[in-house]
């Protein structure tokens, strides 16, 4: 079992992430001007600011040649987990639905926070039981998720809300409380908190490993992917 | 002595004053050269000769710092100092300020002051790991202020969140005399193998000089000179185009991409280009390598067309680098720049002239001698004359001199220089990195010490730091004020179970040609030396600024430190907050609390002209005996004793542990002094019965039993007043006095 972590100039939890994943893993960094992801497993696009992120966020990024790869991946079944930026790029990149607007406060935020396990049975929720609490930090300026009421009524019915922030815990203006959401396949997530922050008893909480967990189950437990 | 003065000469001697050089110093160049200066040549001196630049006013003091211990690798004069800390790994720090640029145009200065103390960190060739920052504004009831505080604090989270270095911690005051100066100070660590520290000294004639990262622009023209090494004045918005603009992105590929180059061994020295750009960054390198530079100014990439030969040489466009290459391994310096997309140029050579020369393709545009330019910098003696009459006037009332002890206690815990700043940390990524282990306004987490593991780097143990300094009891007194923020550095390092190992401190204050600012800056000096030769801690750099007046006078002497230390255990960190109901609460070392220069003096309008005696040494036995006890582990909290006083001390340790405490104190001083008296050497301690006793009885200093953590409120009794407040209420009080404001 192997993680792939993208790096784009820019990317500033790459290291975070990698680390994190080896508690689990064999893990690798992944350059944005290649086109292999290099026999992974599973797929990480961390935190950070892709290109700057001087135009909309994510929104270079997704044009990167390894995000052609990824897009591939992801279409086969492949597990991919986007952090914060990653989540925004995947945005962009339609492999999950909705976006991500500036915080309400319109101020970058970094506090511990408590998200509930809405659906445990997406490829990185897979070892969490449903209503669980798991603490977490989150650190940005976009984090805002919004998707129009339809859409948001489908994905509630579709099970595609993987994490909600805990009651009175918003810290962006989410709607409907949303952290993270899954593919109607439910092999990508995309969230804005940072379980890569949350692997180590000596910085804080070990909650977020739950998601490298189960990614590591979920490919276990799956035929393998068509790895591009 | 003065050159022949033509009519050229005597525009070119106006020139010189109004790019702040004196009349004096103008005619000591024309000697230096044996010729009148061409204007370009004048204006790279006017800038190698700024107070910023030539530390004129500071440089015979700072001789007597001591600079030298067993862990420093790396000392004063380069980019930035280090300190072994085991497992082959170097630490270098410093502290610098950005407090003009950020009083005329906040959001940019204090970005470019956090950009800039990045590159001198990774420059040496260490990864940046932490940022720390000492803020002073006026009071938040000023428009001005806010305004000030909101963008500093905006442009210090913008470039470090988005070059992804984490910033664990710092300090924010607020006092009237920084009304118009307000004080930007940030200050930087990274992590380095010994082996990949590098000098800033060019060397070996015939090597290639070669510029990568951004292109040169006309930001900044002069910022180092105009704005840096004057007083403020009313027009300060005139002054914005001397403000550089920062491009976190633009710098996060350029430290990658140094490090990388000094990975493969492709550097011969690296230097950064901050305050008087290309001019300052070859002068340097040449002087520190014994050698001459030839610099052409027609290869230097520009983002802007028409640019004078003296403004490329001046510019302080952001996020560049100078680096010595040999000519074999020139190709693959060019190759290696493009694979991280960063431009990189060769704009010169390494000569053995020890002139700096200026050319555009095979036109000679300046021709300078480097010792001239560095060394031959006037040093002026100071001229102090201790104040007869108070500097500053009285600060605003903002209570009665007799109060109720509790309202007193929410009245400190909500006023701006004690409240919390989560306001403004949580506008920090203090995580980034995985390595923060302890830091600011984070409950859990919450310690007087930022904690920072070396895991990442294969190592067990761990770094600490801290940076501190209180002006306004420096200016009460400003040797014993000095001592007392390098006492209390090393005692936030103390809680956290860290032994210092270095030190760095921004010395900021008015202007040192008027006989009261020398008397601070002097008496300051001397407070810095005497305590860091005491405990032994060598200054490995650090940073002056001077002329931070504006139009209502002088800010408060305002000596920031920084301090670093090593502790073997990260996990074994103290934090503040109390633990377990049943933990008995000490006082630890020789705190004697005294109301001059407190912060409740303060919101009863005074200022005292005096601060408590310091005896050294049982300071230095308090900082040991709390050292060993957090690292021993029997204790649950620590948490040392400093504005609003020993009562503070306590309430913020139940804030963070969310529990009340049952204390009870003599009050031989009086209530208000016992309570909410200021001094330093006391730390607050709580933990198991039997590790308390054990501490009793053994410590060399002073261990006074308080009381008992449990309940939900904060229980004291002293002499015969009593004060009962949940812990709720103090939280409001303390969470809610600065954000409040905003």
């Amino acid at each position: 079992m192997k993680f792939g972590i993208v790096r784009f100039p820019g990317s500033c939890d790459d290291i975070d992430a990698l680390l994190a994943c080896q508690r689990f893993a064999d893990a690798e960094l992944l350059w944005h001007g290649d086109r292999s992801l290099a026999g992974a497993d599973a797929i990480v696009i961390p935190g950070g600011f892709s290109y700057g992120d001087y135009l909309r966020v994510g929104a270079i990024a997704r044009f990167s040649p390894v995000m052609e790869a990824v897009s591939d991946f992801a279409r086969a079944g492949g597990p991919v987990l986007g952090i914060c930026n990653g989540f925004q790029v995947l945005c962009e990149a339609g492999l999950v639905p909705g976006a991500l607007l500036p915080n309400s406060a319109l101020r970058f935020l970094c506090r511990q926070v408590e998200l509930v396990v809405e659906a445990p049975d997406t490829a990185f929720t897979d070892a969490c039981a449903p209503g669980e609490t798991l603490s977490i930090p989150v650190k940005h300026t976009t984090g805002c998720y919004y998707a129009p009421q339809r859409m948001l009524d489908e994905l509630e019915a579709s099970g595609q809300v993987v994490f909600r922030y805990a009651p009175g815990q918003n810290p962006n203006g989410s709607l409907r409380d949303i952290a993270g959401v899954a593919s109607a396949d439910r092999n990508v997530v995309g969230l804005m908190p940072h379980p890569e922050h949350a692997v180590d008893p000596l910085t804080g909480s070990t909650d977020g490993g739950r998601l490298f967990a189960s990614a590591i189950a979920y490919v276990a437990g799956n035929a393998p992917v068509a790895v591009h | 002595m003065a050159g022949p003065v033509g009519e050229l000469g005597a525009d070119l001697r106006a020139r010189a004053l109004e790019l702040g050089l004196t009349g004096d110093e103008y005619d000591d160049i024309v000697v230096r050269l044996d010729r009148e200066p061409n204007p370009l040549e004048l204006a790279v001196f006017s800038l190698m000769w700024s107070e910023h630049c030539g530390y004129k006013h500071s440089r015979k003091l700072l001789r007597s710092l001591p600079t030298e211990g067993p862990h420093v690798v790396m000392g004063p004069g380069e980019n930035a100092g280090a300190v072994a800390v085991g497992d082959g790994l170097a630490v270098a720090f410093k502290v610098e300020s950005h407090n003009h640029p950020s009083a005329v145009e906040p959001f940019q200065g204090a970005a470019t002051g956090v950009g800039g103390i990045l590159r001198d960190i990774f420059a040496v060739g260490a990864r940046p790991i932490a940022i720390l920052d000492s803020l002073r504004f006026g009071e938040l009831d000023s428009q001005r202020s806010r305004y000030l505080l909101e963008h500093a604090v905006a442009g210090i989270g913008h470039y470090g969140n988005s070059i992804g270095v984490a910033t664990v911690g710092g300090e924010i005051y607020f006092e009237a005399p920084y009304e118009e100066n307000c004080l930007v100070n940030a200050m930087c660590l990274g992590i380095a193998p010994l082996e990949r520290l590098t000098t800033s000294a060019a060397a070996g004639a015939g090597n290639h000089v070669v510029l990568f990262g951004a292109a040169t622009g006309r930001d900044g023209i002069g910022g180092a000179s105009v704005l840096a090494s004057a007083e403020l004045t009313a027009d300060g918005a005139s002054k914005r185009p001397t403000v550089q603009i920062g491009d976190p992105f633009e710098e996060k590929k350029l430290l990658e991409c140094s490090l990388d180059l000094l990975d493969r061994g492709l550097l011969a020295s690296l230097q950064d280009l901050g305050a008087a750009g290309l001019s300052s960054a070859a002068s340097e390198m040449a002087s520190k390598g014994e050698v001459g530079l030839d610099i052409d100014v027609g290869r230097v990439p520009l983002r802007e067309t028409g640019m004078e030969p003296y403004e490329i040489m001046i510019s302080e466009s952001q996020e560049r680098m100078l680096c010595v290459v040999a000519p074999e391994r020139l190709d693959e310096v060019i190759a290696l720049c493009a694979d991280w997309e960063i431009r990189a140029t060769a704009i010169g050579v390494v000569t053995d002239s020890h002139r700096l020369r200026v050319l555009a393709g095979d036109e000679l545009l300046g021709d300078l001698p480097v010792e001239a330019l560095v060394d031959d910098c006037p040093a002026y003696d100071l001229a102090p004359e201790r104040p007869s009459t108070p500097i500053y006037p009285a600060p605003r009332r903002q209570l009665p001199d007799a109060g109720d002890p509790q309202q007193t206690l929410l009245a400190l815990l909500a006023s701006s220089n004690v409240a919390s700043k989560r306001w403004a940390f949580e506008q920090y990524d203090s995580i980034v990195g995985s390595r923060t282990v302890r830091r600011q306004a984070a409950s859990a987490a919450w310690a007087d010490a930022a904690v920072l593991s070396l895991r990442p780097d294969g190592a067990s143990g761990a770094i600490a730091v801290s940076i501190d300094g209180n002006g306004r009891r420096v200016a009460c007194d400003p040797y014993l004020g000095t001592i007392e923020a390098v006492l209390e550095c090393a005692r936030n390092l103390a809680c956290v179970g860290a032994e210092p190992l270095g030190l760095t401190n921004c010395l900021n204050f008015g202007n040192p040609e008027k006989p009261h600012i020398a008397w601070q800056l002097s008496r300051s000096v001397d407070g810095l030396a005497h305590a860091c030769t005491a405990l032994a801690i060598p200054v490995v750099g650090g940073n002056v600024s001077l002329y931070n007046e504006g139009g209502e006078g002088p800010i408060y002497p305002t000596p920031v430190v920084g301090m670093v230390g090593y502790l073997p255990d990260p996990g074994g960190a103290a934090a503040i907050a109390f633990g377990a109901a049943g933990d008995q609460i000490a006082l630890v070392g020789p705190f004697v609390a005294d109301l001059a220069g407190s912060q409740l003096e303060k919101l009863r309008g005074e200022l005292a002209d005096r601060l408590p005696p310091i005896d050294l040494e049982e300071q230095q036995r308090a900082l040991r005996t709390v050292r060993a006890a957090v690292r021993a582990g029997g204790l649950s909290s620590a948490h040392d004793v400093s504005d609003g006083g020993l009562a503070c001390a306590i309430a913020e340790s139940c804030i963070a542990g969310n529990i009340g405490v049952r204390i009870e104190l003599v009050a031989a001083g009086g209530v208000d002094s016992a309570l909410f008296g200021e001094g330093p050497g006391g730390v607050v301690v709580s933990g198991h019965a039997e590790a308390i006793a054990t501490l009793r009885r053994e410590a060399p200093v002073a261990v006074t039993a308080l009381g008992e953590v449990g309940g939900d409120a904060l229980e004291l009794a002293a002499g015969d007043a009593t004060l009962s407040v949940s812990v709720d209420d103090l939280s409001r009080a303390y969470e809610h006095g600065v954000s409040d404001h905003l």
